[in-house]
């Protein structure tokens, strides 16, 4: 319950602005030894201007800010392609024992047997759900593991000789922004293939631009519009006969987990979003963790460090023989990897295939209670997620995809994601996910009808939306026209 | 639900999938109830060294007092549980909080910009090489010894995706015109104080930049790179975040002159206010955050974005940002001097006894080379015999102080009597020597 009410600019005062002179949050013990004398002044800062605050008053700012956020724990949260699933608070539990939390990330390995166990468990189980054996947990997130993943197929064309000619990458229209990103990071040129009527890639443009140029193509499977990418065990077969290998965006790994590998249909290496499909907590943008798969051929060039069994039965840390090297200075983001452990290990193959069997249930029967209210594009069945187009309600009642998602908030719902994937005009993309039960997917199908309805009836308040949520719609094109990116002590002076 | 749709069961919706491939055999342990899981887990850390016995290992890693108000206020739901703010009016808590983070690192680093944090130290030093190649238009970046290996590494990794040359040097004499920029860690990594300022100076004459890599809770008594010369400051932010979790969830920290604002990898929060007064319009605008300059993306600029980064460390970020604002201004130059006393403190005690030394680089802050009557691996082994984590192993490498010594990290957070036992270990094995 928000303690400020309408009239108060509540945003306008950031914690520098209410401190007070004096005040402290905390005591910090002084030191009564023999003083060493600090280091010449040039060396030293005046102090670091901070907020003044009351450990009560500190409290009450940030438990104010929670207040102004919505989690799952708030209610549905359908953001497509996001994986918005209720994360199962005992995995925070085991993550947070001293014992798993303090050790040094350079303790040697036989003082983190405990940990190193659970993560060699964890990469054989991922290992076994891609069908691609071998594994590294290194990539913080999973942006970090399609680098990784890209860099390793730029050693293994290296060691092939053939990467001076390949330098293309085949990304779909439908990708995840971060596909395009990525190949462009590790010094590839991108080419787009678009998306056929049936909603898969278009063969006949990847047969055309599949030659000895072509270094890899990035596929997403499911793809961003939740559907099965048709066919796409013979294309890996047209990609590898053509010399190139196949990447896998495993994002929407929640639809099929338990039911069909990676490995199976010919990928050669893939990451895993472990925040999405084994329910870590999303964290408002992380941490999340991105382990890539890969088939045994190219594991000799995985990211730094691979958790190996040794032959004296002591988990260590290893260094592949080509690694394309480390991510990070460290290991991963390990106390997000426990609490995936504890999500596996809880669930078992059944419970996985549970899962994506529910997500998939979930995502059609919103399909059909919302279907005759909005577009559908592609009108078949899905998997984890269906993307409607809101073009009817723009088209006839001037009301944007936009606008739709701000009223949803006036429901008591997260928005889907909007306006992706960019190939579906007005993009509604809605993951329900399977923890959603029944009455919640009735309930937010029925709130999207009634906006529907009030689109004709009444599009100023759909204009206007949200109408209820702690702030109104903000100005964006002046945030980014005139950039104010930090407090500064005369912030409330200005326009 | 089932009816609704039209098929008969669950699996008739997979009905797209290739049959040849539906339904392998996936090996995998058998569900645990929560008890089990509990336990489970709960044996797997009684399977790692006692948590709280006496250790010294810092080298990249430290342990500090973190307040118990970071924590607690980190672990409300509505923050654990949302995800990117992409809908500003119900994530203004995600928002705000991430402009106080960026507010706090411009004020710690001395720089006019910072993202909402990317990954960690190593990957947003990578990051700032590749801004540095961008702007500089150059292709060679340089790192100064002694720097966190783990560090050369990564910059390595991200360097050869983007066709850059990575040297590494010994002398910031080495750096040449042909560098993009010098990467340069503070302390550095064997402890010692750098002076930036005559490097920035000599680096912008021959139109390099300099990027610190900078330890934030030292940056509580120590100059601000950005005032001393840095164009760019990254840092790591775990150890002020919460315990080190085997090194991660890290917070790499990132912030930049403003001249580079276009050229930032990462999210970055802006303050704005309403479109339209609230109500019935007859007040003012409120203030509130938003995601911005996106064009630098990649959901928006694709292939063309300034980096792939996409969901990162925003909750590590909170929890750094709250425990530097319950310290305050007063608390985090105590905790920091605390930490430097201790540190000098007990390397002063190590030095006073028989067959040790401490070789000294220069000013340092909390980390400190021990030399013993002993080598190296043997000290460390003696160590652990007597149940205390040694420093690390430095003893190989080329500095002149640090051959044949250990790399000690004392911090405020240092238990004394952990100092002591230490003391008394040291003491056994000098006379068993």
């Amino acid at each position: 319950m928000s303690a400020s009410g309408p009239g108060d600019d509540f945003g306008g005062r950031l914690s520098f602005d209410r401190g007070v002179p004096g005040r402290r949050a905390v005591d910090v013990p002084s030191w009564d030894g023999e003083p060493t004398p600090l280091p010449e002044s040039h060396l030293l800062r005046d102090s670091v201007r901070l907020p003044e605050l009351s450990q009560g008053e500190l409290v009450r700012y940030y438990t104010e800010l929670s207040a102004r956020n919505y989690g799952i724990d708030s209610g549905t949260y359908p953001l497509g392609s996001c994986t918005m699933k209720y994360n199962p608070k005992v995995d925070d539990l085991v993550a947070s024992l001293p014992g798993l939390a303090e050790p040094h990330p350079q303790a040697p390995a036989e003082e983190v047997q405990g940990t190193l166990r659970t993560l060699a468990e964890l990469a054989g189980g991922l290992g076994e759900i891609t069908g691609l054996p071998a594994v590294s947990l290194a990539p913080a997130a999973g942006a970090q593991g399609e680098l990784a993943g890209v860099l390793m197929i730029t050693r293994a064309l290296e060691d092939r000789g053939e990467l001076a000619q390949r330098r293309r990458i085949l990304v779909p229209d439908s990708a995840h922004g971060t596909n395009p990103a990525t190949a462009a990071m590790a010094g590839y040129s991108v080419t787009q293939i678009p998306t056929g009527a049936d909603g898969s890639l278009d063969r006949a443009t990847i047969e055309r631009e599949l030659d000895a140029s072509v270094a890899a193509v990035m596929v997403t499977v499911p793809n961003t519009l939740g559907l099965w990418e048709q066919g796409i065990e013979e294309v890996a077969g047209l990609i590898h006969h053509a010399g190139a290998y196949l990447y896998g965006d495993g994002a929407n790994l929640n639809a099929i987990m338990g039911r069909v590998r990676y490995g199976d249909l010919g990928f050669d290496v893939v990451h895993l979003n472990l925040h999405k499909s084994f329910s870590t907590p999303h964290g408002g943008g992380g941490p999340g963790a991105g382990p890539v798969c890969c088939r045994p051929e190219l594991a000799r060039y995985l990211p730094t460090p691979v958790v190996v069994e040794c032959d004296d039965g002591v988990v260590r840390l290893t260094e592949p023989e080509r690694s394309i090297g480390r991510l990070q200075q460290f290991h991963g983001n390990v106390g997000v990897l426990v609490r995936a452990y504890a999500y596996m290990r809880a669930l078992g193959l059944e419970g996985l295939r549970a899962v994506s069997g529910q997500a998939v249930l979930n995502a059609n029967y919103l399909r059909v209670l919302m279907g005759d209210h909005y577009d559908l594009p592609y009108d078949r069945p899905v998997l984890h997620e269906v993307v409607f187009s809101g073009t009817r309600q723009r088209r006839l009642h001037g009301v944007r995809t936009y606008d739709i998602a701000k009223r949803l908030i006036d429901h008591g719902f997260h928005p889907p994601t909007v306006y992706f994937p960019l190939i579906v005009e007005e993009a509604l993309m809605i993951e329900p996910t399977e923890t959603e039960p029944p009455e919640a997917i009735e309930a937010l199908a029925e709130a999207m009808i009634a906006i529907a309805e009030e689109a004709g009836r009444d599009p100023e308040t759909l204009h206007g939306a949200p109408w209820g949520a702690p702030i109104g719609r903000l100005d964006e094109t002046t945030a980014a026209r005139r950039p104010v990116l930090r407090w500064q002590e005369d912030l409330n002076d200005g326009p | 639900m089932l009816e609704r749709i039209g098929v008969s069961d669950v699996d008739a919706l997979f009905a797209d999938l290739p049959a040849a491939a539906l339904d392998p055999v996936i090996r995998l342990p058998p569900a645990l109830t929560e008890p089990a899981l509990i336990q489970l887990l709960g044996d797997r850390a009684a399977g790692n060294a006692a948590a709280d016995r006496p250790d010294f290992l810092g080298a990249g890693a430290y342990r500090h007092s973190i307040p118990a108000v970071a924590a607690h206020l980190t672990a409300r739901s509505e923050f654990v549980t949302a995800y990117t703010p992409y809908q500003p009016e119900i994530s203004q808590g995600t928002l705000q909080s991430a402009f106080e983070y960026q507010s706090v690192v411009c004020e710690l680093t001395g720089l006019d910009t910072s993202n909402t944090g990317l990954y960690d130290v190593a990957s947003a030093t990578a990051e700032a090489c590749l801004l540095a190649a961008r702007v500089t238009k150059r292709s060679a970046v340089a790192l100064l010894e002694p720097i966190h290996p783990g560090t050369v590494d990564v910059v390595g990794t991200y360097a050869r995706g983007a066709g850059l040359r990575v040297d590494v040097l010994r002398s910031p004499e080495e750096a040449g015109a042909d560098h993009a920029c010098l990467v340069v860690q503070q302390p550095d990594f064997l402890g010692a104080i750098v002076d930036l300022e005559p490097l920035a100076g000599a680096l912008h004459a021959d139109g390099a930049l300099l990027v610190a890599v900078a330890d934030p809770f030292a940056l509580g008594m120590l100059r601000a790179p950005g005032e001393a010369g840095a164009d760019i400051v990254t840092g790591e932010g775990r150890d002020l975040a919460g315990p080190p979790h085997f090194g991660g969830p890290s917070l790499g920290l990132f912030a930049a002159r403003s001249e580079f604002l276009r050229q930032m990898p990462g999210r970055i929060v802006g303050r704005t206010r309403e479109l339209h007064a609230p109500g019935n319009g007859a007040g003012e605008p409120r203030t509130g955050y938003v995601l911005t300059l996106q064009a630098r993306e990649q959901f928006i600029r694709r292939e063309r974005a300034t980096s792939n980064v996409s969901t990162a460390q925003a909750l590590i970020a909170l929890a750094f940002t709250i425990t530097l604002q319950a310290l305050g201004p007063r608390g985090l130059r105590e905790a920091a001097e605390l930490c430097y006393q201790r540190a000098h403190d007990a390397a002063r005690r190590i030095a006073a006894l028989d067959g040790y030394e401490t070789p000294e680089r220069g000013p340092w802050f909390s980390e400190f080379l021990v030399r013993g009557p002993v080598p190296a691996a043997d000290l460390a082994a003696a160590l652990r015999a007597r149940g205390i984590g040694p420093g690390l192993d430095v003893s190989e490498r080329p500095e002149p102080e640090a051959r044949g010594a250990l790399l000690f990290a004392v911090t405020e957070a240092t238990p004394p009597a952990h100092v002591d036992a230490l003391i008394e270990a040291l003491s056994e094995i000098g006379d068993e020597a």
